[in-house]
Order: structure tokens, then sequence, then C-alpha cells
């Protein structure tokens, strides 16, 4: 979280005329994600035609925003000096049926799993805005990983 | 085929830019017995037109594709299907560039190109502290252990292997051999890659002059054969890749095997683009030299270094050799060399097929290119 007149941390993700609604809402710590109203579909990034079926009809309508680990890496040596290593990224599925990437956080990196079950928590941006990260939630099924030298 | 390539052990080379380029372009057409009067066609990353310009030809087939590091493999299969196709008679394809002086000597470095359109990445991965390109490596890594079960171990070994094939080139930038405790005893950068695990940052600069078989059988060196090509992709973002341990090599390794009529153990050399272990690896399975998840194995017994059945990256490769960002280049090099017999201590003997295999972006776009020789017609 960046106090007032503090160097923003992170590198602040650009708003554009498609996702604006995706960052409104996460002014009210809402996760919304669009869904093609044609072929039923989930989708993200947000854009402006179903990337299945090329329809026009998107839908923004509020994401479970739970989901589960599918892949991880531990950063230890980060490109942004703004940044504290080391710090968990990783590609959330989201119960949805998309997939994004996100921080977790909530946990330190060592007991990050894949498969293990997250649920979205919230870092608020510069200009109000909030970036969607996520935290573990829940037991996680029987999900094992490699363990890394 | 004419080809070059130049690296050095310090890592930095004196020429750079166009000046680089022009060099690396005159050895090429010497190296084929060819003069830039004949050339006819260019193929160049970011700008053929520019590149033209300052050579001052007017060629009648050009291509810019950029794909970043499988480029060069690209344009290749391009050249042949142009040159098969009547469009122009002599391809020249170039590259260099000079990360390491550009920094030591404070250069400005040659414009690439602005990125073309919106890049969603800025939006939906960077934010969150996603590290260049090492990250979604990391991830397709991490993925592919918890699928499969491949180790740490594993993955250092194909490192140790390749740093074996670099002690025999007097060019690479390392040449001391390593072990796999090393390579897990290297700071780990994005888990579970250490730093071994990763590629270099060097200067290196390449080029390949193409012509039709015909015409290349009265030039200087043996001619080598594009016996196939294949290229796909499927992603620009590492989040939008469909399965981290399947890359559009499976899809482009087919069809350049089916269109050469080869098979992968009728391979000599197999030059790999290895910007990480882990991309390597995957190349393994992806063009069938082992089954889907069995890389890890596969590679344990150091195999792919000098004397195992399966020479991969005999420069000593990305990891090892040189690496400018766009590595694509120096796999077609290497691969002409080995099917010609001139790679000296290196040399696999007898070598008949060579596949380069390069990979661009984030395992997001490749592309196969089989090679033979005469015999192999």
């Amino acid at each position: 979280m960046s106090e007032a007149g503090e160097r923003p941390r992170r590198l602040e993700p650009p708003v554009t005329d498609t996702s604006e609604p995706f960052w409104e809402a996460t002014r009210r710590r809402r996760l919304l994600m669009q869904w093609c109203v044609d072929c039923g579909h989930a989708v993200f990034f947000p854009r402006d035609v179903c990337p299945r079926c090329l329809g026009s009809r998107l839908e923004w309508r509020p994401s479970a925003g739970t989901g589960s680990v599918h892949t991880y890496t531990v950063e230890h040596n980060p490109q942004n000096p703004n940044l504290t290593a080391p710090y968990t990224i990783a590609l959330i599925d989201l119960d949805d049926g998309v997939r994004m990437m996100s921080n977790v956080v909530g946990c330190p990196p060592d007991e990050v799993r894949v498969g293990m079950r997250v649920a979205v928590t919230w870092e608020e941006l510069s200009d109000g805005r909030n970036l969607p990260l996520f935290e573990p939630a829940g037991p996680t099924p029987g999900a094992s990983s490699p363990s890394v030298v | 085929m004419g080809v070059a390539d130049d690296a050095s052990p310090t890592g930095e080379l004196e020429l750079s830019g166009r000046a680089l380029e022009a060099a690396m372009i005159g050895e090429a057409l010497g190296d084929a017995g060819l003069s830039l009067s004949d050339v006819d066609g260019v193929a160049h990353a970011n700008s053929s037109v520019a590149l033209a310009e300052y050579l001052g030809i007017h060629p009648r087939y050009t291509d810019s594709t950029h794909t970043g590091g499988s480029s060069y493999e690209i344009h290749v299969e391009h050249a042949a299907a142009a040159i098969n196709a009547g469009l122009c008679d002599v391809v020249v394809g170039v590259y260099a560039s000079t990360p390491r002086s550009d920094r030591t000597r404070r250069r400005v470095p040659m414009g690439g190109r602005p990125m073309m359109g919106p890049n969603p990445a800025v939006e939906w991965e960077l934010p969150f502290g996603l590290r260049m390109p090492m990250g979604p490596y990391a991830m397709a890594a991490t993925r592919h252990m918890y699928q499969y079960g491949t180790t740490s171990e594993q993955l250092a070994q194909i490192a140790v292997s390749t740093r074996q094939w670099a002690a025999m080139n007097p060019k690479a930038r390392y040449r001391d051999p390593i072990t796999v405790e090393d390579v897990l005893a290297s700071p780990l950068q994005s888990t579970p890659l250490h730093l071994l695990d990763c590629c270099l940052v060097t200067d290196g600069a390449g080029a390949f002059v193409m012509t039709s078989a015909e015409r290349a059988r009265d030039l200087a060196k043996p001619p080598v054969f594009v016996l196939g090509a294949g290229t796909c992709h499927d992603h620009a973002m590492i989040s939008e890749m469909p399965d981290l341990t399947v890359t559009p090599g499976a899809v482009s390794g087919a069809n350049a095997f089916a269109m050469a009529g080869v098979k992968p153990q009728d391979v000599d050399v197999l030059m790999g683009y290895d910007s990480f272990t882990i991309t390597a690896l995957l190349h393994l399975e992806d063009l069938g030299f082992c089954a889907k998840g069995e890389g890890g194995p596969f590679v344990e017994d150091g195999k792919t270094g000098p004397g195992g059945s399966l020479p991969m990256n005999t420069n000593g490769g990305g990891l090892s050799y040189t690496h400018p960002g766009m590595y694509g280049m120096f796999l077609l090099v290497e691969a002409v060399r080995q099917l010609r017999g001139e790679c000296g201590a290196r040399q696999v003997d007898g070598a008949e097929v060579a596949v380069a295999h390069g990979s661009g972006m984030v395992l997001s776009c490749m592309s196969t290119i089989v090679l033979g020789t005469e015999a192999t017609l």
C-alpha cells in the first residue's frame, strides 16, 4: 500500500478503454470478469470481442474471486528495485474458468504450492484503484510441489 | 548456405550495429563464394528495408518477421519457400546485438522495433513484478516439476553437458567445466531457476546466405540443404499459454520432420534454443526425442553432451557460448558447420542431419528447420 507522496513500489497498470470497468470496480474492491453473452465463456484478459466466437456482446459480472495456484515462481532478484524479494508470482486458475497472473501474499513464499486454494485480496494503488492479489483460502486438496534447492 | 558468426570469451565485440551486421554479411557471402551484387533478398528481424538501404541493394524479396529468438529460423523457412517459388535467388539474413558492450561503453543501442500495438503484459503481468524473461520460464519449470517430477538436478545436467561442449569452442564465453552441484549452488533467480540455469548476456552476431540447391552446388562450400521447416505460435504472454508444459514446438517440429521425411532418431545434431535449461528440456519432449514428461530422466545421464547419443548445442549454446538476446541465428550457423564437418574438436562424426529449433519470446513462437547434407537428399 502506498502512502501520499511515496513513490509507487509497483509498476502500476495502465487503464484502457476496454479494461476501464475492471479497474473502476477495483475502487470498490470488486473483481469483475467478462462473459460472452453468445457462447457463455468467461473471458480474461479483457477484450472487445470474445476470443472463441468473435462475438462482441461481452458482459461484466462479478467473479467468484476464488481459485487455485496453477504454477508459480518465487522471485529472488527483481527487475524493479522498488520491490522487496523474495515474493511469489503465480498463475491463478479462477473458479470462473479463466487464468490470471497475480501475487500470492499472506503466507511465506516457501509455503506456496501448486494446487493451493486462494482467494482475492487487495492492494491499494496510488490513484485509488486496487490491485487484485491472492491469499491462501482454506485447505488445499492433497497438492504437493517439488522442493527447490 | 553460407554462414558466419562472431562472439568472444570476453563477451564483448569491437564492432556494433550496422558495421557488425555488414561484417557478418561479408563473411557469410565469402563463405558461400557469392558477392553483395548477387543478393536479391534480405531478412532482418527489425527492418529489412533499412538494412538494404545501408547496404545499397534493391532486393526483390524482403522479410522483417520478428518473433523474438526464433525469427532467424522463420527467415530461413520463408527464404526457402521464396527461392523455390522463383521470387528471388540469393537471400541474406543477419543479426547483431551488443548488449554487453552497449552497457560498458555507454553506447546508445541501435533502435529496436517499437512495440506494435498495445502490449497487454504491461497491464496484466508486469505489475506483479514478473522478471522478464526469467519469470515465465520459471513458471513453466515449476509446472513441469509438479506434473512430471522433474528435478533441479535434471535441469542442471543440461547446463553441465552444454558447458562440456563450450569447452571445445574457443569463442565461448565460459569454458571451465561445471557440476550439477555448481548449478544448484549458484544464486536462485526466479525459482526453480538458478543463475547457471539461465543464458548469458553477451555481444554476438551472425549471418546466413541461402540460394537454390542448383546454384549452391557450384559455390565455395559443400551445400547444406533445407529438408523441412515448420512454425507455430500460441501465446505472447505466459498467462495465456494453453499448457505450460507443452510448447508450440510440438507442432512446428512434427511438421518440419514430416516435410523432411526424417524422424528424431535420424538427427545427428540438435541445436535447440537454450535460453534456460527448462527451454531445452521442453524442446527434447516436444520434438519427440523423448516422451512428454520424460525430459528429466532423458538428460540425466549426460547423453546430450560430448560422446552422448544426442549431441545438443555443440557450440556451447546460449548457456555458455553466447546469447545476445535473440539467439536463433547461432543455432543455424552451428548446424551448418556441423554438417560441413568444420567444427574441429567438437565435430560430431559423420553428421548428416541437423535440426535448428528456435524459440521466441516466452516459449511463444517456435520454428524448426531440418538441415541435411547432399547424402540425405
